[in-house]
């Protein structure tokens, strides 16, 4: 068995749990991404789960790349490989839902109704299982990757079809739900590549028929599966930090974190803007992505992302909506950005004034990135080069707002936005566990 | 600022120092309790430029509503006298010393030890660069039938004590503030009586120096803020002038050389502290409501306060200045004209840098006081040229004084815990840990 020394970095954020593995060179082999419950130690879990299935997905890349037979057919094979395992990995957790749902519908409150309950969710689930293949298809998009968004979705759905039916009303069953979900959730499953990756190796292989493919593909997958990832180090970051099974050695703060994450993205990057879910945090560098100097929110999270979350769930939209839409706004409107709850309260009362939805939206998101401004003003201005990183980065509107603003204060600035800068704390923290480590 | 008290939990490890200190303190409200029936008269002044001498050589007692404010606080008592006084008008953004001190007031005026504090028979206003103070005690003066006396003590804007300024202040102690003590206490002026205080004050302000002056030991025996606000209790308050004062100041002394002797770092309330590992300089107040959650962020990462702004707001002792009986009022207008919250933002920041370099410390910590404008307002400009002067980092935090709603614990610790480690990436290899 081959052993391989990896660098494992957590950032356990407030909203979403990040992991990134490092090979022994420090080069990204895995990322990992979970949304953060109530348990921070399973979130980690999960969270590097995924980072390692990630990661032996990249080395089945290579090893496919180095393989003659494969290596023109990588393209395809991966690709279909890894959609295989997601649907295989979404099948386990609707068991996992299945037999949850069932030990709810036996307590004694459901005592009257749990035949009609069994029989529903069976009925329901069943069709969840018969429609998951369709979900992970070649061209089909997901609106989010988190098992939990995905199957409340469409269980409330089927639950609805379902409903009115004696003893299994839509309350009940959504009942269940609520009471099932958590559980699923909270089950951290060791493994996950060495549980699921024969299945879904055997679904793509079958389809394809294909005797000498078969052979060096199966061979190439048994060699990565027996990889055994020896870590080196882990240090962990964000809101949780302290919640993480580490020694305080190994235990970073997230503006160090960040800091050092954006320089090895672009090694140009003097100025860091972050815009996570319940902090901004503005941080100056140096050459060496060792932080100079740093400014926070303080006392209230206004302007961060659950401002974006709690505008969307008032407007009925998901939270990737709204940057699109505010892009559309062709006359903005002035919002406040002191306070969360009073800029919904503004928004509605704009809504009912006739206003455009992307017109308010549009001043959505200048106002968040103008509380940035400040904090940016506060740790020193915006040096070239800047980078944008944290969830609220993935928001055209709000980066446009961000340039327009930059340009007017400080002059033109290359922005760095990376398409994993939600990984910048989770890439920091790896590099640090390098740099400690000793493999 | 002044005694540990009930702040402190059980198990607390404390010096014969600390011990004295809570007794003095103690001592100073029985006092003021029994001050009716001993037929003494009482006078509400504020710390910065208190005239403490003067006000003993008339058998004054003072009371000191921001030590009262932030004892409360101490107590888990300022939560409350805070509503009450929202309740009466204030608004939520008013200084909250005042409003700590004022819904004391309106809930029966039971002083931090849970004692009535005795009316004033004088309201005197040492006026030393907060604007707050005057309206403070218009305030106090709705509320109480006594007269008021006011000290104009000018801004120090370039820091350079002028002889116009100190002839200013002289004058009005003589046509103004004396005959009104005369008035209120019923006694003549005795100028032998004040040198003699200001004599013993002298004394006291030397220990009270060297003590300071520890810090500069490495490791520094003290925490010369956190520790700092016990030390400057007694001199800043009503001890100042007295035998008491000298003792303590002696006895604290004995026990900063001894641990200097041994090379020991301060006493935390959870004992001696850890490995000295940042060497620190604190531009500031400090919050009072989360005092020891606050400190024990500094001490369980081997932080140490080596110099501190707000333990000169009561006098700029470490610079030189002392009390002198050789010229008793001209003294206490130097004293007044050089108290930290008088001084301008050049004389902070020169101040502050020297604390850095005299002091070695690795950085210098701000804590932005939301309530408190005559503290906070330039306090990021203090940031950018400290750091440009002395190529030292600083951090930034922000609480409030004495109310709780404005101390958020897991935001301050993610500063400083950030700040630290920022530190520890900034330092040269091979340096301490």
């Amino acid at each position: 068995m081959t052993v391989m020394d990896v660098f494992v970095g957590i950032d356990l954020g407030s909203t979403t749990t990040k992991a990134v593995v490092l090979d022994g060179k420090g080069g990204v082999i895995g990322r990992g991404i979970t949304n953060s419950r109530s348990n921070y130690d399973v979130a980690c879990g999960i969270a590097r789960q995924e980072a390692f299935v990630a990661a032996r997905f990249a080395l089945t890349q290579a090893a496919l790349a180095a393989t003659p037979s494969l290596c023109d057919r990588a393209a395809t094979l991966l690709p279909a490989l890894s959609r295989s395992f997601r649907l295989q990995q979404h099948l386990g957790q609707l068991d996992l839902l299945r037999d949850a749902l069932h030990r709810v519908a036996a307590q004694p409150r459901y005592q009257a109704s749990s035949r009609e309950l069994d029989g529903s969710v069976d009925l329901i689930v069943d069709t969840m299982r018969d429609r998951a293949p369709a979900m992970f298809g070649s061209l089909s998009v997901r609106k989010s990757d988190f098992f939990r968004d995905v199957a409340a979705a469409e269980y409330m759905q089927l639950a609805e079809e379902r409903a009115g039916r004696k003893g299994a009303t839509f309350d009940a069953l959504a009942g269940l739900f609520d009471a099932a979900i958590l559980p699923v959730e909270n089950t951290a499953a060791d493994n996950l590549f060495e549980t699921h990756i024969g299945p879904a190796l055997d679904r793509v292989l079958n389809a394809r028929d294909d005797a000498a493919m078969t052979e060096s593909m199966r061979e190439v997958v048994t060699r990565v599966r027996g990889i055994d990832f020896h870590e080196a180090s882990a240090v962990g970051t964000g809101y949780g930090r302290q919640r993480l099974p580490f020694p305080k050695e190994q235990i970073r703060s997230e503006i160090l974190c960040h800091g050092l994450g954006a320089h090895a993205m672009f090694p140009g990057t003097r100025t860091v803007l972050d815009i996570g879910g319940q902090d901004t945090k503005a941080i100056q560098v140096d050459p060496q992505g060792i932080v100079t100097s740093f400014q926070m929110n303080d006392r209230c999270a206004a302007g961060c992302g659950r401002y974006l979350g709690y505008i969307a769930d008032e407007m009925n939209l998901g939270v990737h909506e709204l940057g699109p839409l505010a892009q559309q706004s062709r006359c903005r409107v002035k919002i406040n950005s002191t306070c969360t709850v009073f800029a919904g309260a503004e928004l509605r009362e704009r809504l009912s004034l006739g206003q455009r939805r992307e017109d308010i939206l549009a001043g959505l998101h200048r106002a968040i990135v103008l509380r940035a401004m400040s904090l940016l003003a506060r740790s020193g201005g915006v040096a070239d080069e800047f980078t944008f990183t944290g969830g609220v980065a993935r928001n055209a509107a709000a980066v446009a707002a961000l340039t327009g603003l930059v340009h007017e204060n400080y002059g033109q600035r290359r922005l760095n936005i990376s398409p994993d800068s939600i990984y910048t704390g989770a890439l920091g923290a790896a590099l640090f566990a390098q740099r400690t480590g000793h493999p | 600022m002044t005694a540990r008290g009930e702040a402190m939990a059980p198990g607390v490890q404390k010096e014969p120092s600390m011990l004295l200190q809570k007794a003095l303190i103690g001592g100073h409200y029985d006092a003021l309790a029994r001050a009716r029936e001993d037929g003494r008269k009482v006078v509400y002044t504020f710390v910065p430029g208190n005239l403490t001498e003067l006000l003993r050589s008339f058998d004054l007692l003072p009371v000191l509503p921001e030590i009262n404010a932030l004892q409360s606080a101490m107590r888990n008592k300022s939560a409350g006298y805070i509503a009450e006084a929202e309740k009466h008008g204030h608004s939520e953004d008013v200084c909250t010393y005042v409003k700590c001190d004022i819904g004391m007031l309106k809930k029966g005026n039971l002083g931090p030890t849970g004692q009535p504090l005795p009316k004033p028979d004088l309201l005197l206003l040492s006026y030393t660069g907060c604007f707050t103070f005057m309206k403070w005690f218009e305030l106090l003066r709705q509320e109480y039938d006594c007269p008021v006396a006011m000290l104009h003590v000018p801004y120090q804007a370039d820091g350079v004590i002028q002889p116009h300024q100190r002839d200013y202040i002289v004058r009005q102690l003589r046509t103004d503030v004396i005959p009104m003590l005369e008035y209120v206490s019923g006694r003549r002026y005795d100028e032998a009586a004040l040198q003699e205080r200001l004599a013993l004050s002298a004394r006291a302000e030397d220990d009270f120096v060297h003590v300071l002056e520890s810090a500069k030991h490495v490791p520094s025996p003290i925490d010369a803020y956190f520790g700092g606000v016990y030390y400057v209790g007694p001199i800043f308050s009503a001890f100042r002038g007295t035998k008491e004062a000298i003792e303590y100041y002696r006895l604290l002394r004995e026990e900063v050389d001894a641990r200097v002797t041994i090379g020991a770092g301060p006493i935390t309330p959870d004992g001696p502290m850890g490995a000295e590992r940042y060497r620190l300089v604190v531009e500031g107040p400090p919050n009072w409501t989360s005092f020891r959650e606050f400190w024990k962020m500094f001490y369980d990462e081997g932080a140490v306060v080596v110099a501190s702004s707000y333990t000169k707001v009561g006098g700029l002792y470490d610079r030189g200045f002392r009390h002198e009986p050789s010229r008793p009022l001209e003294s206490l207008a130097d004293y007044c004209l050089g108290c930290y919250t008088n001084l301008g933002l050049p004389s902070r920041v020169a101040l502050l840098e020297r604390y850095v370099r005299d002091y070695r410390a690795d950085g210098f910590v701000i804590n932005s006081v939301k309530s408190c404008n005559s503290f906070s307002v330039g306090q990021l400009l203090i940031l950018r040229q400290l750091e440009e002067r002395t190529g030292v980092p600083g951090g930034f935090i922000e609480s409030d004084l004495v109310d709780p709603r404005y101390f958020s614990a897991s935001n301050i610790r993610n500063r400083v815990e950030s700040y630290l480690q920022m530190l520890d990436q900034k330092r040269p290899a091979g340096a301490r840990p």
